[in-house]
Formats: structure tokens, C-alpha cells, sequence
């Protein structure tokens, strides 16, 4: 067992050095009766080559992106990931450490957390930002929950055109703790009126940019008209790569923005791990969940980072923090904070241009096809299409034919027979000429 | 010490923040121009400048291999942080989660191009509930605290579902701080029950704090001291006599994986953190999984979505419905932490039934030794054997002017990463070690030299030499007061 470092001669010796006439001896705690001396019905131990083999015939039934165009997207999207990314994650002193809490052998972490913190304060166009969540949609929860603690009003309303797992945690998370959640029909046409909805028993309005179903949205008169009665403006935006050529919510007047970090740095993994990305204005910093790193200086008057404000934290307020959360996203926001760092300023705005340009094109493209209509008049890399006929089907054909060809709004909207038909498709810079061609020639043909 | 000229104390560099090494216009990206077309964005264009810095990508790497040396990780050094089991992260589980078939798949690929990934989440599944004996688990949760809330959720909707209003959850003093808010965020009231003398439940107290308001209780097992609830049946009874459920915080799994079934135990519902028990990496705060096993009476409850198989092979459950009409709803998007699956069952694959019994076994052999040979120097908490991990409160440090908080400081100065200081609660100055299976007896006996040592320095009356420490280290006492009095939490342009 090549993980396991003691010998037989340590164990026996560990054991005299103890006093203990086996190891049976130390489990002497456990009640006689719950004690389970048969080995486990499971597998023995394997060697990598064993192990490596089943996983390669697991993942051999998979039909991976490298293997098929893929255009899905709907919170998940594929980006080129620079070979640097990987290789730095992979060191062992970040990947293998703890949350900071020792700062002077944590500098490492604590620096590129302060710095992660910075670029999505920058992106998001908000004042400050925490080190991570789980994902968007614990995000959204939080940023929720967060809005009625500065309100003190118990009542959220959901747009229609955010993700609908935003919208199925938000409304989960909250259930028991008095905070009325109303979530919206689904809006692929844009048509929801939310400022008419505003009150002033709303603590928040969460809204997504891009939309669910792709359309841009300009925020600056839901904000106006949030802070004209008091309620606050959540933004959730699930494309991160969208932020180098979209308006940031922070711009438009949102009061908190949180994000879906994954499509920067970080791989599908088929959802999960997903990086949670939390930001709002400094004067509701001591309302914010998870964990924040802060300057400070070294007893030598050395420039250095720490853990800071900690009193909100659940290991310090208990029942009355303002968040359960402990572990969060960090080597994802590593990852993240590695890929903003290669691109840059230069580098994130031509991404996100190359994305929007390249969507165009699929949408003129499909748009000259009889039958197709593009729902959504504006969007970033992400749009849905009107089809003929019932969209999921169709999402089956063309994986027949080896493209994965977007994701049919009734996968997530069951209940809603007039949503049958639409596709929600997203491109990004890792889809060639070829592979647009290839969608639309082969949309042609099932349709 | 002299200054250099550069400031560095090589080979640790001074490393400045990325966005005071911006070379204007630098990009460490080779990107195509993007087509000429005319734009959908409404007229919503990003105008101003973002405030990004450019760097080429030379600058990049060095940038982020510095201020990884700044780190104690794992694969560098002892790292006997109690209750964060931090064990050996096998490279294998990096390199498998990172095939193609598995790591470039999206959620929401047709159900028929994902049949291996969904295949992989049965089989960690299996491996979970055969570990633990529970007939259910919930794979969404992303982390511990995250499985708490999940557990607790389960736990309401059965109690709605039952019609009880049962709101009480009964949490030890020496929990987690996580369990009281996980608590708190499923709309429960927390009763905090004390320990006994010998750092467990008080059964008595337990049993007088029962009723038929109360919900559940929280119980770490073994618990925060690193004792195993001796009594745990009885208060699983005690519970169950009440018609409340029984929660288990799996923190501490890892000390019994393979020799203990929870099932066994009378628990109902138990996250296990596949970043402790399981090998998959902390990564510096994340991310982690906590998948959540379930008692029958719970499973229906369980949150979406979930991994079934009939005749078309593996299916995903993502609505309400037939398969899932009592589900309390979604807790997290897409389908779990699937990254994190895939490393932890390429270490149960590796492991095997036979090493995760072993590796739970050498992890309590660890533990013991360093509570034997410490015990005669430093001062145990209570009495052993102990579990996985050995308590120490601050009693030998008594009139020595050396803090627990001292003692980890001048422990990094040996090498060696702090343990756990000040938690539990329970003690005064508590120092919580717990230095897993997958450290060999020369580093154990290296750690014991130190702390012996230091031990003994502190009683020497070297108190001062403990107040400078560390001195070694890329910087020294930070602090933390300026750091909260004054928040800077990013970097603005001078």
C-alpha cells in the first residue's frame, strides 16, 4: 500500500512505545457491538496501472469536448486553458495546503488571494470581493440571505431569466429562514416587468446578465428603481468571460454581483468543482459571507496578508455568523486568478470580443436557415433558437452525429410545453469555422 | 539579520502584487483577432478600462511559482493541523481526474454522451454507502459545512413531512462552528450540551436537554478531542426515544473508516468530507465535497439531483417528480463535485477495503504514539487511547510566558506546520495534533524531538525566544488587529 509509510516493525514498536497490546486495544471505545471485524465487501488495494485502467474505461464511455464541438454552455462553459494554469495549480504548496490560517508560512496563498480579490473586484466593477464560494448558485443564496440581513425585509424576487439551479437553490437555501422567495416564470423574450414588482417589503431583486437564455440587459433603471425604494440589486452573471466586453453590473448600479468564476481558469469537470464569486460595496463588507484576506504588516513593518474580519465566520459567531461556509473554491480561484493574470487587460477584452464575434456568426449563420429564429436580439456567446419542432430530440440527433449541439430549454423547464422548441446554444473561441459549419450543416438535416 | 539590496532574503523573493509588475499592452496569451462583425450588445459595450495588468507569460510563472514557495504544503512539510486531516494527496487522483473523458465534459451533455461519468458517481457512491453501511446518500454537497445543511434540510422536510414542528438541534460545546450555523440556516434554534470530564457527551445532560421540540442532535464522532462517544449508543437510543434524528459531523471519519459502520452507530444522516477521509487535496481553502449519507427514513428527502439505473442504463434525476416527489429541493448547481468524485475514488479504488481499514488504523497508531510520547512533557486533555488525533491543552506552559499560540509559532521556525491551535473550545489553549497515516515514524520522531525540545525551552524560562518566533519564514507576526481595524482588501492605484 504505497500510501501507508509505517512498517511492521514501526507498527510493533509504535505500539510498545504506547503500552498497547495491538491496535485492537486502541479502538477499545468503540462499543463491542458496533465493531465491524469482517474486511469490508469491497475491492483490495490496486496499483496505479489497475487504477488507471478503470478509470480510462470509465472515461472512455464519455463523450468528451475534445472529441466532439460542443456548444453547450447555460453556466458552464469551455474556454482554451493555458498549459501555465495547470502547471502551477498543480504545485504541490498550493495544492496541497490549508486554508491560510498560519499567515507567516501562508504568504503564498494569502498573496494570490488578495490579488484574486482585487480582479474580481475590478471585473465585477464593485468595491470589494471575497476569496470564494462554492459556485453561482450558492452565491446567489448568499448574496440573497446577505441583502435581507442590510434590508431587514424578508422578500426576494428571482427574474425569470436566471439560471433556473440559481433559482432552485435560492429558493432551497432560503425556505427556513422566513425570507419569502418569489421566482419568476422563465423569460426567454425579455418580456418580465420587474420594476413594477418593486415594493417596500422587497429586500432584493436577483437578476442575471447575460441572461439565462443569452439577452443582455441594461440594469441602470432596475437599479434606480431599487434604490428608490429601498431594495437592493443582486446581479449574477454566469459567463465570467463576458465581463471583458459587457458593462460590469458594479457600472450599472448593482449593489451586489456574484458570479459564476469557472469559465475562467478552470475545466467543465461536468460541473463540479464550480468558483463562487462574491462582490459588493465596502459599506456592506461586514454583512459578507466567506472568507476575506487583508493587508497588513509583519512585526518588521514588512507589507503581508492575513485572514481578516473573521468575526463574521462561523468558527467564531457560531449560530449567529453569517454564513455556515468554511472550505471554499481556493485552488479554482487560484486557477482563475492565474488565467486573468495571463490574459490581462489586452488579453481578457480580445477573449471576450473573440466570443461575441464568433456567436455572431453562428447566429447569422443559423438565422439563414428555414425555420430557425434567434429569440434573443442581443447576447454575448450565448443565445437561444427557435426550432420547428421539440428541441430535445433534436439535441439527441446531433449527438448521433457526434456534435453537441446546445441544450434544450425543456431539460430544465419540463412544465413549460411553449419553452418545447427553444435551444439555448453558446460558442466560444475554442470553436473553429469548421465546427460552426459542421452545427449548421447538420441542424439542416434534422431538423 | 542585514538588509540586501533587493529587499529579498533569498531564496525567499520579495514578490510584488501582479498589478505592480503591469507592463501596459503585455499579454501572456496568443489570441486571433476576432472577425469583424457587427456586434449584439445592445449598445451595453464595456467602455472604460477594466484595470487589469499585463504580463507576459514568463512573468506570470515566475510570479506564482514565488509565492508558492512562501506556502508549507503537504508535500513539504509535517502538517499536524487537528481536525483538518491533512494526509498525503496521491498525484494518480490529479492525473485521472484530468482525462479528457472525464474533466471536458459539460453538465448538460445528453444523457447517452455521460453514461461513464455518471457511472463513476454510482460507483464513489457505492463505495460510501458500503463504508458506511447507510442505505442513501446525497452527492451534491460541496464541502462539509455544505453537507450539514444538507443533512439538517433532509431532516426538516421529514420533520414538515411528519407534520412536527420541531425546531431545537442539541450541538456540543466542542463542535465545529459550522454545525451551530449550518443549524441556524435551516431555521433551528441551537442548545449547546456540555461534556463530561472524560471530553464526552454528558449522557445526563443530554438526556435532560431531550423533548419533543427537539429536532436533532449534532454529534462529531469521534469528536473534536479525538475521542471516540463511548456512550454512542446509548445516546443514539436517547435520541430516537425523543423522535428526534441523529446528525453525525464525519469531520473525523477517517479514524474509523472500515473498522466502524456508521450504520452500526444509531446515526441517521453523516457528511464526510471526501477532502479529509478520502485524499482529494485542500488546495489552500478548497474546494472539497461532502457527500452525505442517509438513514432510510431520510433518503427521500435527499436533495436533487440524483444517479439512477434501469434498462437504458444510468439516468439523472433532475426534477421532482416519481423518482424524487419528497426531495427538499436543490442545494448547489450542476451534479456535485464531480472533480472531487473522481479523486476520491481513485484513492478508494488504490486503497482498497483492506488499506482504508489500514489507513484508519495506522492514522489512530500515529495518533497514540505522539499522545504517549508527549504525554510525560506536554499535558494531555484526557485520558487515551484517542483516535486520530491527540489533545494537549496549555497546563505545561503554566507561569512559562509562553502562549499556545507561541509554541505554534516556534514550531514553524523547526520545520514543521503548526497543529491546531485554541480548538476545541472545550480546553484552555488547546493544541490539537493529528498527523495521519501517511507519515512515517522518522518524521513523527523528528516532530516529537521538536516539540520535546521546545517544551522545555518554554519551561527554561526562554519566553522571549518563543516571542520572536518565527524568524525563518518569508515574513514574521503579522497583524491581525490593523488587519481588521483598517480592512484593505485590494490593491488600489497609488
Amino acid at each position: 500500500m504505497r500510501y501507508l509509510p509505517l512498517t511492521e516493525a514501526d507498527r510493533r514498536d509504535m505500539l510498545a512505545a504506547i503500552g498497547a497490546g495491538g491496535v485492537d486495544d486502541l479502538f477499545c471505545d468503540v462499543p463491542a457491538a458496533a465493531r465491524w471485524s469482517g474486511p469490508p465487501n469491497l475491492p483490495g488495494h490496486a496499483g496505479e496501472m489497475e487504477v488507471e485502467g478503470h478509470f480510462r474505461a470509465l472515461a472512455a464511455k464519455n463523450l468528451s469536448a475534445a472529441a466532439a464541438p460542443l456548444f453547450i454552455g447555460a453556466g458552464a462553459y469551455r474556454h482554451h486553458l493555458p498549459a501555465a494554469v495547470d502547471a502551477l495549480i498543480q504545485r504541490g504548496e498550493f495544492l496541497t495546503s490549508y486554508t491560510p490560517y498560519q499567515p507567516e508560512v501562508s504568504q503564498g496563498t494569502l498573496q494570490y488571494l488578495f490579488e484574486f480579490q482585487t480582479q474580481v473586484a475590478l471585473i465585477t466593477g464593485m468595491e470589494v470581493a471575497n476569496a470564494s464560494m462554492y459556485d453561482a448558485a450558492t452565491a446567489c443564496a448568499e448574496a440573497a440571505a446577505m441583502a435581507s440581513r442590510i434590508t431587514r425585509r424578508r422578500r426576494v424576487l428571482v427574474s425569470g431569466d436566471v439560471h433556473p439551479h440559481y433559482a432552485q437553490v435560492v429558493a432551497t437555501a432560503l425556505q427556513y429562514t422566513g425570507i419569502e422567495v418569489e421566482l419568476l416564470a422563465p423569460d426567454p423574450l425579455g418580456l418580465e416587468d420587474l420594476i413594477g414588482r418593486i415594493d417596500g417589503d422587497i429586500a432584493c431583486v436577483l437578476v442575471q446578465n447575460p441572461g439565462f437564455f443569452g439577452r443582455l440587459r441594461d440594469l441602470s433603471a432596475l437599479a434606480a428603481a431599487c434604490r428608490g425604494d429601498g431594495a437592493l440589486l443582486a446581479a449574477v452573471v454566469s459567463e465570467p468571460v463576458s465581463l471583458g466586453l459587457v458593462s460590469s453590473p458594479g457600472e450599472m448600479g448593482a449593489d451586489i454581483v456574484v458570479a459564476e468564476g469557472q469559465g475562467i481558469g478552470n475545466a467543465l469537470n461536468f460541473g463540479g468543482p464550480g468558483l463562487g464569486l462574491f462582490a459588493t460595496r465596502e459599506k456592506y463588507l461586514r454583512q459578507m459571507p466567506g472568507r476575506l484576506v487583508g493587508q497588513t504588516v509583519d512585526v518588521d513593518g514588512r507589507r503581508g496578508w492575513v485572514l481578516t474580519l473573521s468575526t463574521r465566520e462561523q468558527h467564531i459567531r457560531r449560530e449567529k455568523a453569517t454564513s455556515n461556509i468554511c472550505t471554499n473554491s481556493g485552488l479554482c480561484a487560484l486557477a482563475f486568478s492565474i488565467h486573468l493574470a495571463l490574459l490581462g487587460e489586452e488579453g481578457f477584452r480580445r477573449l471576450a470580443r473573440l466570443n461575441h464575434a464568433r456567436a455572431v456568426m453562428l447566429a447569422e449563420k443559423l438565422a439563414a436557415i428555414r425555420g430557425l429564429r434567434v429569440l434573443t436580439p442581443t447576447f454575448f456567446n450565448e443565445f437561444s433558437l427557435q426550432l420547428p419542432r421539440p428541441a430535445a430530440p433534436v439535441v439527441e440527433a446531433l449527438a448521433e452525429r457526434g456534435i453537441l449541439g446546445g441544450v434544450a430549454a425543456s431539460r430544465f423547464y419540463p412544465s413549460y410545453p411553449e419553452l418545447a422548441e427553444v435551444l439555448l446554444l453558446a460558442v466560444t473561441e475554442t470553436n473553429s469555422d469548421a465546427e460552426l459549419d459542421a452545427l449548421a450543416a447538420a441542424l439542416r438535416e434534422v431538423l | 539579520m542585514a538588509e540586501t539590496f533587493s529587499g529579498s532574503r533569498g531564496p525567499f523573493l520579495e514578490e510584488p502584487l501582479l498589478f505592480e509588475m503591469d507592463s501596459p499592452g503585455q499579454c501572456g496569451v496568443d489570441l486571433p483577432a476576432p472577425p469583424e462583425v457587427s456586434d449584439r450588445l445592445g449598445g451595453l459595450e464595456r467602455t472604460a478600462p477594466i484595470g487589469l495588468p499585463g504580463l507576459s507569460e514568463p512573468a506570470v510563472v515566475r510570479h506564482y511559482t514565488r509565492l508558492s514557495q512562501k506556502n508549507y504544503g503537504i508535500d513539504s512539510v509535517f502538517y499536524p493541523l487537528g481536525s483538518c486531516t491533512m494526509k498525503y494527496n496521491p498525484r494518480l487522483n490529479e492525473k485521472l481526474a484530468r482525462l479528457p473523458g472525464l474533466a471536458d465534459i459539460h453538465p448538460f451533455q445528453p444523457i447517452s454522451t455521460v453514461q461513464g461519468a455518471l457511472e463513476l458517481i454510482d460507483q464513489t457512491a457505492h463505495w460510501l454507502k458500503t463504508l458506511t453501511g447507510m442505505p442513501a446518500i446525497a452527492l451534491s454537497p460541496a464541502a462539509g459545512a455544505h453537507g450539514e445543511f444538507c443533512g439538517l434540510m433532509t431532516i426538516r422536510a421529514a420533520l414538515d413531512d411528519r407534520g412536527e414542528q420541531r425546531r431545537r438541534v442539541l450541538v456540543p460545546e466542542s463542535a465545529h462552528g459550522t454545525n451551530p450555523a449550518s443549524a441556524a440556516a435551516c431555521g433551528f434554534t441551537v442548545d449547546p450540551i456540555p461534556a463530561n470530564g472524560r471530553g464526552r457527551v454528558d449522557l445526563a445532560a443530554l438526556k435532560a436537554k431531550l423533548g419533543d421540540d427537539v429536532a436533532a442532535l449534532m454529534l462529531t464522532n469521534p469528536n473534536t478531542c479525538g475521542l471516540f462517544e463511548d456512550e454512542i449508543l446509548e445516546i443514539a437510543e436517547a435520541v430516537h426515544r425523543a423522535g428526534a434524528f441523529f446528525y453525525c459531523d464525519g469531520a473525523n471519519y477517517n479514524a474509523i473508516v472500515g473498522r466502524v459502520r456508521i450504520a452500526d452507530l444509531g446515526i441517521d444522516v453523516m457528511h464526510i468530507n471526501l477532502h479529509k477521509t478520502f485524499s482529494t487535496p485542500h488546495g489552500g481553502g478548497g474546494p472539497g465535497a461532502g457527500p452525505t449519507v442517509l438513514s432510510a427514513a431520510l433518503a427521500p428527502f435527499a436533495p436533487l439531483p440524483a444517479v439512477l439505473h434501469d434498462q437504458q442504463g444510468w439516468r439523472l434525476v433532475e426534477h421532482a417528480g416519481a423518482d424524487a416527489a419528497k426531495s427538499c429541493g436543490r442545494i448547489k448547481g450542476f451534479h456535485g463535485q464531480f472533480g472531487v468524485f473522481a479523486r476520491a475514488l481513485a484513492y478508494m479504488l488504490s486503497m482498497g477495503g483492506d488499506g482504508l481499514r489500514q489507513a484508519a488504523e495506522d492514522a489512530v497508531l500515529n495518533a497514540n504514539y505522539l499522545l504517549a510520547r508527549l504525554g510525560g512533557e506536554l499535558t494531555p486533555s484526557f485520558a487515551g487511547p484517542c483516535m486520530h488525533e491527540a489533545l494537549f491543552d496549555d497546563r505545561f506552559l503554566k507561569d512559562s510566558g509562553v502562549t499556545t499560540l507561541d509554541f505554534a509559532k516556534a514550531l514553524i521556525d523547526e520545520g514543521f506546520h503548526p497543529m491546531t491551535m485554541y480548538f476545541p473550545l472545550v480546553v484552555h489553549g488547546a493544541l490539537l495534533m493529528e498527523p495521519t497515516e501517511t507519515e512515517s515514524k522518522a518524521t513523527l520522531d523528528r516532530f516529537i524531538g521538536s516539540v520535546i525540545g521546545l517544551a522545555r525551552q518554554a519551561r527554561a524560562g526562554e519566553a522571549a525566544a518563543f516571542k520572536a518566533a518565527p524568524v525563518n519564514t518569508p515574513r514574521r507576526r503579522l497583524d491581525e488587529t490593523l488587519a481588521a481595524r483598517n480592512p484593505v482588501l485590494r490593491w488600489r492605484p497609488a
